[in-house]
C-alpha cells in the first residue's frame, strides 16, 4: 500500500471523479440544499460522515459475508438496508445532540437514506476492486472520504454560483429550476478541465 | 439461497434492534401541547393554513406563533378543540369552499379550435389562451379535479363542478387552475358571480350565453350595496352580502346564481 497511490485515489475522488459533477450522482441534495452556504456545508458534512461510516460497515459485509457465500447479487439490497438503518440512526442522534443542524437539514437528511451517491460510493468501492485485506479497506475509506469531500466542494462551489444567480436579472422563462440546471451543467463542464490532472501529477 | 435469506433477515433484525434501542436511548421529549394539537388536526396536510402540513401548524400553534382557526378543513370543531388545549379563546371559523366562477359548460360556450394534444388545462391554456371561445373561463380538462386531495371536483359537461359537501376549502385547486377561475368563498353565501370574463358586454355575449356583460343591474338592485361592477364584470363583497338573492333574479344572463 503506497501512500502515493492513496493520495492519487483521494484527489481523483475529489476532482476527476467528482460524484456530483462527473458521475452525476446525488443531484437531488445538490439542487435542493445548495441555496445557502451554511446548509450546503451542513448537508455535505452529513454526507461525508454517512459515506465513510457506510463504507466502514458495508465493506466487511461484502468481503466477509456476501462474497464467500456467492451472494454478490444481494449487494444492492443489503447495502440499501444497511445504509437506510445507518441514516436513521444518524438522524436520531442528530435530533438529540445537534438540533440546529437537524432543523437545517430538514427533509434532506431522510433523503440521504436512499441517496444514490452514498450507495454509489459503497458499490463502486467494491467494483473498483478495493477488496484485498486491510489495504482494500483503507483504500475504500480514503476513496469514500475523498468522494464526500468532492461532494462538499461541488455543493460549496454551487452555493456560490446560486448566490450570484439570486442577484441576476434572469429571463422569466428561465427563472427557478431551469437556470439552476443550466448553471449546474456549466459547473460540471468546468470540472472536465481536471481530466487527466491526477494521472499527470503522479507520473 | 437459504444463506441469502438468513443473511438479509439477520442484518435487518440487527438494524431494527439498534434503531429501536437508539430511539429509546436518544429520545427527545416533544411538547405535549404540540402532540395534543397535532392529534386533533385533521391530518390532511393540505397546507391551507399556510404551514408545511399539519405537523408544522401544530408546532406553530404550540409555540404561540400562529392563529387558532386557520385550519379550513377542520372548521369550527378543530378550532374549539385547539383553543381548549392551548387555553385560549376559540376564534370563529367560517367554513370555506371552492367556487368555480364560470358557467361556461359546453352548451353555453363553443370551442374556437379543435384541440388534440396533452390533456391538461395547463397545456391547453398555453396555446392561444385555450381552446374555449372564452379566453377567461374554465377549460374543463380537469387539472383541478386531479389536484383535489378530497376528489371533490368533477368535470360535468366541460365545466369543473365542486361537490361542496366534500370540499375542505384548502385552495389547492385555486392555485392549480391556470385561468384563476376557482376562488375560495364562504360556504354560507349562496349567491355568486359565475363569470370572470372582463371583456366588454357585447364581446362576452358573443362567446358565452351565461357570461357577465357588466350591465350593472345587480349593482343597482343590491339593497346591501355589496355588488360592484368593474372592468365589465360584477363582483360580490361577501362581507356585505345578506343572501337576499335579488341580484340573481334581475341578472339577464343568469351569471349570478
Amino acid at each position: 500500500m503506497s501512500v502515493t497511490n492513496l493520495v492519487s485515489i483521494f484527489l481523483a475522488a475529489i476532482l476527476t471523479n467528482n460524484y456530483i459533477l462527473s458521475r452525476f450522482l446525488g443531484i437531488c441534495p445538490f439542487l435542493g440544499v445548495s441555496k445557502k452556504l451554511d446548509t450546503a456545508v451542513g448537508m455535505s458534512a452529513a454526507v461525508i460522515f454517512v459515506m465513510v461510516i457506510a463504507t466502514a460497515v458495508t465493506w466487511p459485509i461484502q468481503v466477509f459475508l456476501l462474497t464467500p457465500n456467492d451472494l454478490d447479487y444481494l449487494q444492492t439490497i443489503v447495502f440499501i438496508l444497511v445504509i437506510a438503518a445507518l441514516v436513521q440512526f444518524v438522524e436520531i442522534v442528530l435530533k438529540k445532540y445537534m438540533v440546529g443542524l437537524y432543523n437545517a437539514l430538514g427533509v434532506y437528511l431522510p433523503l440521504i437514506t436512499t441517496n444514490c451517491a452514498v450507495l454509489g460510493v459503497t458499490i463502486l468501492n467494491i467494483d473498483e476492486g478495493y477488496v484485498n485485506g486491510i489495504e482494500g479497506f483503507v483504500t475504500s475509506l480514503v476513496n469514500s472520504f475523498g468522494s464526500g469531500l468532492g461532494f462538499m466542494l461541488a455543493m460549496v462551489l454551487f452555493a456560490g454560483v446560486r448566490g450570484r444567480i439570486e442577484n441576476s436579472d434572469i429571463p422569466k422563462s428561465l427563472q427557478g429550476l431551469p437556470i439552476t440546471l443550466v448553471s449546474a451543467s456549466l459547473v460540471a463542464c468546468s470540472f472536465l478541465g481536471f481530466q487527466g490532472l491526477v494521472d499527470g501529477l503522479f507520473k | 439461497m437459504i444463506t441469502g435469506i438468513v443473511i438479509v433477515v439477520v442484518i435487518g433484525l440487527i438494524a431494527g434492534l439498534i434503531l429501536s434501542v437508539a430511539s429509546i436511548v436518544f429520545a427527545v421529549p416533544v411538547d405535549e401541547k404540540q402532540e395534543a394539537v397535532r392529534a386533533c388536526l385533521p391530518g390532511a396536510n393540505c397546507g391551507a393554513c399556510g404551514f408545511s402540513g399539519c405537523d408544522g401548524y401544530a408546532k406553530a400553534l404550540a409555540e404561540g406563533s400562529a392563529e387558532i382557526g386557520l385550519c379550513s378543513p377542520g372548521g369550527q370543531d378543530v378550532a374549539e378543540e385547539c383553543a381548549r388545549i392551548l387555553g385560549k379563546n376559540p376564534a370563529s371559523v367560517e367554513k370555506k369552499v371552492a367556487l368555480v366562477r364560470c358557467a361556461g359548460h359546453n352548451d353555453n360556450v363553443s370551442k374556437k379550435v379543435e384541440y388534440e394534444g396533452v390533456d391538461t388545462c395547463q397545456a391547453v391554456s398555453m396555446m392561444y389562451a385555450g381552446d374555449s371561445a372564452c379566453a377567461y373561463g374554465c377549460l374543463g380538462y380537469g387539472d383541478c379535479a386531479a389536484a383535489c386531495p378530497e376528489h371533490a371536483i368533477t368535470i360535468c359537461n366541460g365545466l369543473a363542478t365542486v361537490n361542496t359537501d366534500a370540499c375542505i376549502g384548502c385552495g389547492i385547486c385555486a392555485k392549480t387552475c391556470p385561468k384563476g377561475v376557482i376562488a375560495i368563498v364562504p360556504a354560507s353565501r349562496s349567491h355568486h358571480v359565475l363569470c370572470v370574463n372582463r371583456d366588454k358586454g357585447a364581446d362576452t355575449r358573443k362567446v358565452c350565453k351565461s357570461g357577465c356583460i357588466g350591465c350593472k343591474k345587480c349593482e343597482k338592485t343590491c339593497p346591501a350595496g355589496a355588488i360592484t361592477v368593474t372592468d365589465n364584470h360584477a363582483s360580490i363583497d361577501y362581507e356585505k352580502c345578506t343572501n337576499c338573492g335579488q341580484c340573481a333574479q334581475v341578472c339577464p344572463v343568469k351569471a349570478i346564481c
